[in-house]
């Protein structure tokens, strides 16, 4: 028990199955799961799917900020990806076939692409701190997105770009799908491949890294592209769920929630080691959150301090030194005399 | 002696980290007025039984008394409330303050709550001089200085708080010779001040001109203390790793080997003229054939490093060129050199080598995994076989693939270092300092490997403080002062203090 206590990822877990418990309590339904019109119903799917362009953007935030760095920029990002698509879709001679659904998606990853490209430009080639470089597009991309749409919230009929974010495939939403293809895909190219140590290696110690001959202009690259490719995923979800585009409001401060997702899982913001279920667990926490403040139906002035009382718990829960006087105020509780033989033992 | 009370008294000290027992039951005493040596191997728990007194290890059980006041210590700052100042192997200083921020920081005298800072400059001015660093300004940033004066400064850090105890670890692997004789001025002044000395270091000699008894460590056990004047080299030696007399011996012996000459007119591997870097070296010409040992020698900061960095590409080079194999190549990057099958292993393990949140295994084949690319990964089983047979060829301790780099002892982490290199089959070795702050029985495992290698045919370029150590594994020895290439000798015979000459005297 107390080794899995150790678990990097035990209080993350705890803390979620005590959020989820609390809201089965007042709400006995909670964690039931309905089919209808073979589609699965419940509160379990719904806080997935509304996590869903979190839990992408967060995936990307995670190898970022493994490699020492940050992305502000992909709030900004979904607006591009959102703003791009939709009025592509409403330019089009055909808006509601399936090939320009598809056109609009293709455009709204290479403006991702674009975009990670040249936040990776900055950070790797010309050397600019993370958080300045990618400040430049947190800021400017919004202008971008909004130059996009002419500054109109552009709606869009298409019913194969709704299904992005609004859609149901096999019993399932469509965005909880691609949500976990690409964490399947991030997890199994980090760790089937050498990326993931690589990328680790970059974020523990970049000079020690460039001198054992990494490339690691190019791993920053990877990781930045990604991250706004991910971001460019959320912004089609976001924008499908509503079938519009809004330049202004869409993915707005989705930067903090990512990176605090990140953190929640137990991901150190120094670089270095990161853990891709981890920032998922803290992504849903997040998510859970927002649906615990509906469900305990706290009054929304009171909303944004609960919040902040539980990513308060959760993190020193987490820090090593909150962890020590935890372990403190507990350690009279167990009998003294035969532990140490015991602890012998263990080593 | 033993109605005066030790001002440091460690009684039953156990330290235990995942995987490793790193201090079992360890005494440990410490008198006022005199320079105490702590020896022992590499992992012998030198620096937990030092980390544990200043607090940066909690003990797991034992006692710890200073000036009879039983101490618990839980952190740094209460050791040095107790007046344990300490200087590490590695300067633990903020390189990008001043001097004088450095020497004083936390203790800057005030004026009405706000730092006096005329007052600083004259504090600090006054412990320098102490010091006889007068000619280092106050006001200059610490990292524009280099490691050698980096190390006094830390030292004098520890002469302002007016320490009880002064623990230097390894104050002198980064020092040349007249530095080492200034720090031992001033260690003798503090020592007749009455203040109590705990010295470690890997030099012999050093230890036994300047310690009046030795507590000697092996495995993280205590082995015994003794009264330096008691004790013989040879049997401090034997005590220290553990083995009789005639194994000692034929460490002794075994670097020597018969020196490989290149034949004249053969393609040297690598060949540099003129190459310099503004502000760097100047004019350096090389040339290093296949199966031979360069040695570079020289004083710190003569610009050895800097050729080494040249040649691999971690600085590029504005003047002169490079021929491999008869070829003229740029080299302008890590990357491009370790392409052209040439490793450096830094002098500055923790900073330009260690990963240290990885496993010894991610470590070990780190330069591989770079040269294949991220999408090629090294299948599992090939890591796990390479990993087995250089903790096996290296004797790296523990023989833990799993445990994490920064876990191991300074001789093991260089070890895991060098594998890293030879993994990928280099043709060119730079080694920068490999035996620095490592333990005699690694240092003569790592010489003879040089040899090995060399022999097996791969050039090395062997850097190193230490000229008896230059002079026992090169074939030739380039002498590098004020940056510049000064002379270059072949070792057929020729003893340290030739060398000291040139070094001395300029061109031969």
């Amino acid at each position: 028990m107390t080794s899995l206590l150790k678990h990097r990822l035990a209080w993350p877990v705890i803390a979620l199955a005590a959020l989820l418990l609390l809201n089965q309590l007042f709400r006995p339904d909670f964690l039931a799961l309905r089919m209808q019109d073979g589609h699965l119903y419940g509160s379990l799917i719904d806080i997935m799917r509304n996590g869903a362009p979190t839990i992408l953007i967060a995936l990307g935030m995670t190898l970022v900020i493994a490699t020492r760095g940050i992305d502000l920029s992909v709030g900004a990002v979904v607006a591009i990806a959102g703003a791009a698509s939709c009025a592509y879709i409403a330019a089009s001679p055909e808006p509601g076939s399936p090939a320009t659904a598809l056109t609009a998606v293709l455009i709204a990853v290479v403006a991702g692409l674009a975009v990670g490209a040249w936040n990776g430009f900055l950070v790797a080639t010309i050397g600019v701190q993370p958080i300045i470089a990618t400040l430049v597009l947190m800021t400017a991309g919004r202008g971008i997105a909004q130059l996009i749409t002419g500054g109109q919230i552009i709606s869009v009929t298409n019913d194969g770009y709704k299904a992005i974010g609004a859609g149901y495939l096999f019993t399932l939403p469509v965005s909880i799908l691609i949500t976990a293809a690409v964490f399947v895909l991030a997890a199994g190219l980090t760790r089937r491949t050498a990326l993931g140590t690589l990328i680790e290696a970059v974020g523990i110690n970049p000079v020690a890294s460039r001198l054992a001959g990494l490339r690691s202009r190019n791993i920053v690259w990877i990781v930045y592209v990604f991250s706004a490719v991910c971001a460019a995923f959320a912004g089609l979800m976001i924008s499908s769920n509503v079938t519009a585009a809004d330049a202004n409001n869409a993915g707005l401060y989705i930067e903090m929630d990512a990176i605090l997702a990140v953190v929640i899982g137990g991901t150190s913001l120094a670089g270095g080691r990161y853990t891709l279920t981890g920032t998922v667990v803290g992504a849903f926490i997040i998510q859970t959150l927002t649906t615990t403040v509906y469900t305990l139906g706290i009054p929304p002035e009171v909303t944004l301090v609960f919040k902040a009382l539980v990513v308060i718990t959760v993190c020193l829960l987490q820090a090593p030194k909150a962890r020590k006087l935890f372990a403190r105020v507990k350690a009279p509780a167990r009998p003294a005399a035969t532990e140490p033989a015991k602890e012998e033992v263990a080593l | 002696m033993n109605e005066i009370v030790p001002v440091v008294e460690m009684t039953d000290i156990s330290i235990g980290f995942p995987g490793v027992k790193a201090l079992d039951g360890v005494g440990f005493r410490l008198y006022q007025g005199e320079v105490h040596a702590l020896m022992g191997e590499n992992g012998a728990g030198k620096s937990t039984l030092i980390k544990a007194l200043t607090g940066v290890y909690t003990i797991d059980s034992g006692t710890i008394t200073v000036l009879g006041e039983n101490k618990r210590f839980s952190a740094p700052a209460e050791s040095q409330a107790a007046g344990i100042s300490t200087v590490y192997q590695e300067v633990n200083l903020c390189p990008n303050l001043t001097v004088e921020e450095n020497i004083l920081l936390g203790r800057e005298p005030r004026r009405r709550g706000s730092i006096d800072w005329k007052g600083v400059r004259s504090r600090a001015r006054e412990v320098l001089a102490e010091l006889h660093l007068e000619h280092v300004d106050p006001g200059s940033l610490l990292s524009s200085h280099s490691i050698a004066v980096q190390q006094l400064i830390a030292i004098a850090r520890s002469v302002e708080v007016s320490a009880k105890v002064l623990i230097l670890d390894e104050p002198t692997s980064s020092l040349d010779a007249g530095e080492v004789a200034q720090l031992f001025g001033v260690i003798r002044q503090l020592r007749d001040s009455g203040v109590a000395i705990l010295f470690v270091s890997h030099f012999l000699e050093q230890v036994y001109e300047i310690s009046d008894r030795m507590t000697v460590l092996r495995n993280g056990k205590l082995v015994g203390e003794y009264l330096t004047r008691d004790l013989s080299r040879m049997s401090l030696i034997s005590k220290m790793i553990g083995k009789e007399l005639e194994a000692l011996a034929e460490l002794d012996e075994a670097p020597a080997r018969t020196r490989t000459r290149s034949e004249e007119g053969s393609t040297p591997f690598l060949e540099t003229e003129g190459i310099g870097r503004k502000g760097s070296v100047a004019n350096v010409d090389l040339s290093i054939h296949p199966g031979e040992v360069l040695g570079l020698a020289g004083l710190l900061g003569a610009g050895r490093t800097e050729i080494a960095r040249l040649l691999f590409g971690a600085d590029k080079a504005d003047a002169g060129l490079i021929r491999i194999k008869g070829n003229e190549r740029k080299i302008r990057s890590p990357r491009a050199a370790i392409d052209r099958r040439i490793a450096f292993c830094s002098e500055d393990r923790k900073k330009e080598g260690l990963i240290g949140d990885l496993s010894v295994r991610d470590n070990l084949v780190l330069a591989m995994q770079a040269s294949k690319g991220w999408a090629r990964r090294i299948p599992r089983r090939t890591q796990d076989e390479l990993v087995a047979e250089y903790i096996e060829a290296l004797d790296i301790r523990p023989a833990n693939p799993d445990a994490l780099i920064k876990n191991l002892s300074g001789g093991n982490q260089q070890k895991v270092l060098l594998a890293r290199w030879l993994v990928t089959h280099p043709e060119l070795l730079i080694l920068d300092e490999p035996t620095r702050g490592i333990d005699i029985g690694a240092k003569t495992q790592i010489q003879k490997l040089v040899n090995r290698l060399a022999a097996e045919g791969m050039s090395v370029l062997f850097i190193s403080s230490e000229l008896e150590e230059v002079l026992r594994v090169s074939d030739r020895i380039a002498v590098i002062k004020d940056r510049e290439k000064v002379a270059e000798i072949n070792n057929d015979g020729v003893c340290a203090e030739d060398v000291m000459a040139v070094i001395a005297g300029g061109t031969q």
